[in-house]
């Protein structure tokens, strides 16, 4: 019998994210993929589980999961991993999927690996790859403890594929007691954006300290607009106030991996280069010929970025309307 | 309280470690946010703040620094047997720490700048037996009452818990302060609480890599992408990307 392997489908924006799909892909792969689907959730929200790979989808829909987070999940899914002790579970490098896990192997007295890029299993353990600091390095772990191995994925590290399986929907009971009821989500507040979401744009253009203050951003913007991308930055230009959080790229940011990659005024800190550094392309833009990004670009132009990415925009407009 | 940490770049290839003994450590950006958070509720609210950490003998330039700019007193766990804890192990005897201080809100960074593993506040919440409050940007204070905006995917969540309560801020909460001449003098006087891990009720092959569950196996340098072509502006760069864009078929 193949291993089972389970995943902690999250649910973002209104639907299933694309990160539970890359999981799902992955544990297909490697055995019987399950999912675990807590929460209210759009209708179609286990046919399209089903449709990437779940070959079982353990499902509650009761609002607690939504307004208090953490606890209830994770008490839950303990239950869930004592009863049926799958090989492993995947859950996202996203803010309830460390939580859950936090919660987990301090209640479970297991460990966990996080910042997963890939994963094997290995004579009934595990063994994981994990690019640490920031991807300058390239470790392999294992986890030592008996029962359920805990893994963190890192987004993007697997390709989401159709592989549908015909829809088995196990409900679980929802959780009861007011001790779980501790963290209570009051008010989801949705930040407005325009365009593309950076993780799933095509084209992302993104701007660091060269770009000396909150105004310049806008030139990136243009940039992105023309070429139907989004805009991200670095640690550094939200760390100054420049752009929100959400904007940010790297190790504590989002990682993206587009076709195209304009790092313009970064100069390539590990803790950006882990968020970026397998995207297709990369482009740079610099003034600094020694600025780390350069050794990760495919093509870099050594420069005032206030007069390359104005001629870029100008003459992608000019070629758009040739 | 707040669990510092270091700020270090090299793996040892022998004991798949960061290699921290000789290295010059200080407070970790992420912790002197959490420190910073700690004192501009005290000002408001009262109290005081404890910095909690574990780590070699090294950090205590962090310990200070972290006086300096206000703390009123520090805890240092201090253990060779504590080298190699994994993120469980650490939780633990943090947790077993601050059980040893009276508290109402135990303040974190999300993650260390070195480690990343972004999962030990959660845990350390679990074994004190409070609510985790995680990934805040903005953390208030009412009564007994904590509210904190917690990034989101989308944006962020509005969250409440009741104290004592524990709270992972995320980088950028705020601006830490820099140490005044006079903070950093009365650091020196401030006191150091030193454990070992048995102080805390430890047996060494319950902590340290003799504990840990998690075991790295191999450590690599991944294969480097090819860099490849950089030109100096000479007045064409934009027209020269535009090529490239041409090149590679995006436009």
């Amino acid at each position: 019998m193949a291993d089972t392997i389970w995943v902690y489908a999250e649910i973002s924006d209104d639907k299933i994210t694309t990160t539970s799909l890359e999981m799902l892909a992955k544990a297909s792969e490697v055995g019987k993929a399950e999912a675990i689907l807590l929460g209210p959730a759009p209708e179609d929200a286990v046919q399209t589980l089903a449709k990437h790979g779940a070959s079982k989808i353990y499902r509650c829909a009761d609002a607690v999961y939504r307004d208090y987070l953490t606890l209830p999940a994770a008490d839950t899914v303990a239950g869930l991993l004592q009863k049926h002790n799958p090989a492993a579970m995947l859950f996202a490098s996203s803010y309830s999927g460390r939580d859950i896990v936090a919660n987990l192997c301090a209640r479970l007295d297991c460990g966990a690996i996080t910042d997963v890029g890939d994963f094997e299993l290995k004579d009934g353990g595990v063994e994981a790859t994990i690019p640490a600091l920031g991807a300058s390095y390239q470790n392999t772990s294992t986890l030592l403890n008996q029962g359920t191995k805990l893994l963190v994925v890192r987004p993007k590290s697997f390709e989401p594929k159709i592989n549908d399986q015909p829809l088995a929907v196990e409900e679980v009971p929802a959780v009861s007691s007011e001790d779980l009821r501790k963290v209570h989500m009051k008010e989801r507040v949705v930040v407005k954006r325009e365009g593309p979401s950076l993780e799933g744009a095509k084209i992302v253009v993104s701007g660091g300290r060269g770009l000396k203050g909150e105004e310049q951003f806008a030139i990136l913007k243009e940039l992105a607009d023309v070429l139907g991308g989004a805009v991200g930055a670095s640690r550094a230009a939200v760390d100054a106030g420049w752009v929100p959080y959400a904007m940010q790229i790297g190790q504590t940011g989002k990682t993206v991996k587009p076709d195209v990659y304009f790092a313009v005024g970064i100069s390539g800190a590990v803790q950006h280069l882990s968020g970026m550094k397998t995207s297709k392309y990369i482009i740079t833009i610099n003034k600094d010929a020694e600025a780390p990004i350069f050794q990760y670009s495919d093509f870099g132009i050594v420069g005032d970025l206030f007069k390359v990415v104005p001629q870029l925009i100008e003459e992608l407009k000019k070629r758009r309307g040739a | 309280m707040i669990p510092a940490s270091s700020v270090t770049i090299e793996i040892d290839s022998n004991t798949k470690r960061i290699q921290r003994k000789g290295v010059t450590h200080e407070l970790d950006p992420a912790a002197a946010s959490a420190v910073e958070e700690g004192l501009r509720l005290t000002e408001k609210h009262g109290g005081t703040v404890t910095l909690i950490t574990m780590g070699i003998s090294d950090v205590t330039i962090g310990i200070r620094n972290a006086l300096a700019m206000g703390a009123t007193s520090a805890v240092h766990i201090l253990d060779d047997a504590l080298a190699g804890s994994d993120t469980l192990a650490t939780a633990k005897v943090l947790a077993a720490a601050i059980k040893k201080q009276e508290f109402d809100l135990v303040i974190c960074a999300t993650e260390s700048s070195d480690s990343y593993s972004g999962i030990v506040p959660g845990q350390i919440a679990y074994f004190l037996g409070v609510p985790p409050m995680t990934f805040a940007k903005e953390i208030t204070v009412d009564g007994n009452k904590i509210t904190i905006k917690r990034q989101s995917e989308a944006g962020y969540d509005v969250v409440e818990a009741t104290l004592p309560a524990l709270v992972a801020c995320s980088s950028g909460i705020n601006e830490p302060r820099y140490p005044q001449l006079k903070g950093i003098m009365a650091a020196k006087k401030k006191e150091i609480k030193v454990y070992s891990a048995a102080d805390l009720g430890f047996a060494p092959d319950q902590v340290g890599e003799k504990g840990a569950r998690e075991k790295v196996l191999t450590v690599g340098r991944p294969a480097k992408r090819q860099a490849g072509k950089a030109v100096a502006d000479e007045g064409e760069g934009g027209k020269q990307i535009a090529d490239f864009l041409a090149e590679i078929k995006v436009i």
